[in-house]
């Protein structure tokens, strides 16, 4: 490996290429994927223009910059990943493709692929050709992961899969899945689990769109109906699924924390953040209002707040002086302020947060960002499963007791009806 | 407090704990309950041997810092202060020798040189009878009379107003603000000591009828002072969210070991998840407090433009959410919580205090507000 760059030289590189090839994008433009502001053609277009710039950004050595360059990527340190990020602000990125595609995803095949299958994969994710998704919450059950249902039964070299997955957002335009999948229903539910990847794209495999209670779709649901893998897409031991899957949770947790992610600096929380509170408070026009102002100082405070606590977070877990289970913190705290934040966007915008016109600008989010406001707590594990973590894994404290350790999954209790 | 410290600021809050494990452990500060200084003259050159009081002032004026940033190292010392709930004039001496020195002249060179060597310390005079604000409805007069200057005004709550060999009294000349080092015993100043909830430190109203004082006593320029309040100030700040940081880190951590020795039901309080949930928020809160103090400080440090807006919501943020952590420790605890016997108050005493000094949490929203209306102007 040649020596790595130096930070202001890869800044320069990284400067002209940002304002050379990428579109500016103002700061009121962002679309939360969650809020139902497109159309699926719209949705498709965007689709394909975060792949033609990931390509872009391939092209011009700025794709993976932590990732291996044996694999594609650039070979370089978290600092480089800052750097990028913070060039840019202010401008499109590949918004599709960071997670769950390179993190948890790429970041699960990097951890617990073979060579080959890394070979035959990091490359195209990282060129905007393969975008994933994690086949990981079920219907019968989102915060119990290890208590999946779906049945990967094998048949000489390859595994046969019957289930439905859940909570998978985008799968309508995705191209891979990560799986995890029950191979044994004689061992206690942990010892059971062997992690797969397929093809979302395929016979027997069926992508429902749900409906959210804003009319957004861009939640899916999976049927896999003897759905056909080679063992070659295995990823793991068999039956050993659970030590991916824990790895692969702490990658989720660590959401745009980690450094296999490109944000751009300031853009995590564009759409719900303190700087939209602003704009709805300009917009009622009663920004000169004490307690309307004691709401705006509030959400900055908790933005800047959370902002400081997710570095202290990836710093702590980069040089060892935290505990990896820590990214339960950035979790918990993240999804809690976007809830309050959301709250105070819907109370600062008063009669407009229950009725509106189209006219009423930044104003006609507030309503319906109130009624998702609770989904920053559930999706990407609850933050009752973060405190969980936080108080078992990192506090130390006893584990709450369970019924199904010790026991043959089959004789484990489930759901009344299934479903 | 940071994650990471290098080998030498390591060794400096070690240092720290030691000697204030040593001098003040909680049976001194429970011994001085009553007593009107709070803590002896040897306590406080012991600390400033050790550089308590030297760090925001240059090698130039006899002081200097360990990493190359006197905020950050002396904020290691103010955590410490907090997780012992130490005694001392912290922020006063501090915040005044710095502004001392950085005036830059000659006629306050024994004062600083007494300051650093801890045989004298200082106080900030800054805050008024309600409603005056430190940010903005100072009243104290500061008229100019020939070549003296003539105080009129009170000011409260005043640390160590008892104790403080030097005032530093900010006030208004017309629309300028100023600023005067008064000694203590200067004709017409009158200290009276005031109640509080603080059992280590003491704080006195301070009254000013007439003082005058030589024009020499000006720091810096009359009238033209806003800028070194704004900088004491961001000081201050720093310096008392480090403290709270630190008494919350204390309180978590003796409250964390009560739930794994307190059985009830037979079972450890550790064990019911209603108490593990609420540990979790204490520990998210804890964090996160220790996050935006440590990025307040660094940023004020090096002079970065985000400084003002990270230094308001780390006050408002510890002082809030940090009050909610101090009382849930209390929660937990039960009836010894609200027990004087029981240390846990020595902390809740020191973060609350702390929470109310140099703008409460309210105030910092509202500060917060017009910080980012500001930006978004000029942006």
């Amino acid at each position: 490996m040649s020596s790595a760059e130096d930070l202001e030289s890869f800044r320069q590189r990284a400067r002209a290429f940002v304002r050379a090839n990428l579109r500016p994008v103002s700061s009121t433009a962002f679309v939360d994927p969650l809020r139902n502001e497109r159309t699926d053609e719209e949705e498709l277009a965007a689709v394909a223009r975060d792949r033609e710039v990931q390509r872009m950004l391939f092209d011009a050595d700025l794709a993976g910059i932590c990732f291996p360059r044996e694999f594609g990527g650039q070979g370089l340190s978290p600092a480089h990943q800052h750097v990028l990020n913070a060039e840019l602000a202010g401008y499109e990125y590949p918004a599709r493709l960071q997670a769950p595609t390179l993190s948890p995803c790429a970041a699960v095949l990097l951890d617990f692929g073979t060579d080959e299958q890394k070979r035959q994969h990091i490359p195209a994710i990282l060129k905007g050709e393969e975008i994933w998704m994690q086949f990981l919450s079920e219907p019968s059950g989102g915060s119990d992961v290890a208590g999946a249902l779906m049945t990967a039964v094998r048949d000489g070299d390859e595994w046969m899969l019957n289930g439905s997955k859940i909570w998978t957002t985008g799968a309508w335009w995705s191209d891979w899945g990560l799986c995890l999948a029950r191979t044994n229903w004689e061992v206690p539910k942990h010892r059971g689990l062997t992690v797969f990847m397929l093809p979302i794209r395929q016979r027997g495999l069926d992508v429902h769109r749900i409906e959210m209670l804003n009319g957004s779709k861009e939640f899916c649901q999976e049927f896999l109906t003897d759905v056909v893998v080679p063992d070659t897409d295995r990823i793991g031991e068999i039956d050993d699924g659970w030590t991916v899957g824990t790895r692969w949770m702490f990658h989720e947790r660590m959401l745009t924390n980690s450094p296999l992610v490109t944000v751009p600096m300031g853009d995590a929380h564009k759409g719900d953040g303190a700087a939209f509170v602003n704009r709805v408070a300009r917009e009622t026009g009663r920004l000169s209002d004490p307690s309307v102002r004691d709401l705006v100082g509030e959400a900055h405070m908790l933005d800047l707040t959370e902002g400081a606590l997710r570095q202290r977070i990836s710093e702590g877990i980069a040089t060892g002086a935290m505990a990896d289970q820590s990214a339960a913190i950035g979790r918990l705290f993240g999804g809690v302020v976007s809830a309050r934040i959301r709250t105070i966007g819907f109370e600062i915008a008063g009669l407009a947060g229950a009725a509106w016109t189209d006219d009423d600008g930044e104003l006609v989010h507030c309503g319906t960002d109130f009624l998702m406001r609770q989904v920053s707590c559930i999706g990407g594990g609850t933050t009752e499963m973060a405190r969980n973590v936080i108080s078992e894994r990192v506090l130390g404290m006893p584990r709450e007791p369970t019924l199904d350790r010790n026991v043959a999954f089959r004789d484990v209790p489930r759901n009344a009806s299934p479903g | 407090m940071l994650l990471n410290l290098d080998r030498d600021q390591e060794l400096f809050r070690e240092t720290t704990a030691k000697l204030l494990d040593e001098l003040v452990p909680v049976g001194e500060l429970r011994r001085r309950r009553d007593d009107p200084d709070g803590f002896d003259n040897e306590y406080w050159r012991r600390g400033a041997e050790l550089g308590w009081t030297s760090l925001l002032v240059g090698e130039e004026h006899g002081g200097g810092s360990i990493g190359g940033k006197g905020l950050v190292d002396l904020a290691l010392v103010a955590y410490e202060f907090g997780r012992h709930a130490a005694p001392g004039p912290l922020v006063g001496t501090n915040v005044v020798v710095a502004t001392l020195s950085e005036a830059g002249d000659s006629r306050h060179g024994a004062v600083i040189s007494d300051l650093l060597s801890g045989g004298s310390i200082a106080t900030w005079c800054l805050g008024e009878p309600e409603p005056n604000s430190p940010f903005d409805g100072i009243a104290m007069q500061i008229g100019v009379d020939g070549d003296e200057v003539v105080l009129n005004g009170t000011k409260r709550p005043v640390e160590s107003g008892a104790r403080a060999d030097q005032m530093l009294v900010t006030g208004r000349t017309g629309d300028g603000v100023t600023q005067v080092l008064v000694p203590a015993g200067s004709a017409g100043v009158s200290v009276s000591p005031m109640h509080t909830i603080d059992m280590t430190r003491r704080f006195s109203v301070v009254r000013f009828d007439d003082v005058r004082i030589p024009s020499s006593a000006v720091v810096g320029e009359v009238g033209m002072a806003g800028e070194q309040v704004r900088r004491q100030l961001q000081r201050a700040v720093a310096i008392v969210n480090a403290e709270a940081v630190g008494a919350m880190q204390a309180a978590f951590d003796m409250t964390v070991e009560w739930a794994f020795d307190r059985y009830s039901f037979g079972r450890p309080l550790a064990s019911y998840q209603e108490l593990k949930h609420r540990f979790s928020d204490m520990k998210t809160w804890l964090e996160a407090g220790h996050a935006i103090s440590d990025a307040a400080t660094v940023a004020v440090a090096s002079g970065s433009p985000d400084s003002e807006e990270l230094l308001a919501a780390a006050k408002a943020f510890i002082g809030g959410y940090g009050s909610e952590l101090m009382q849930d420790c209390v929660q937990i605890h039960g009836g010894i919580g609200v027990t004087f016997e029981h240390d846990l108050h020595l902390y809740l005493r020191r973060h609350t205090v702390d929470r109310a000094l140099f703008g409460t949490p309210a105030e910092h929203r509202q500060r917060l507000c017009e910080l980012v209306e500001r930006h978004e102007e000029l942006a």
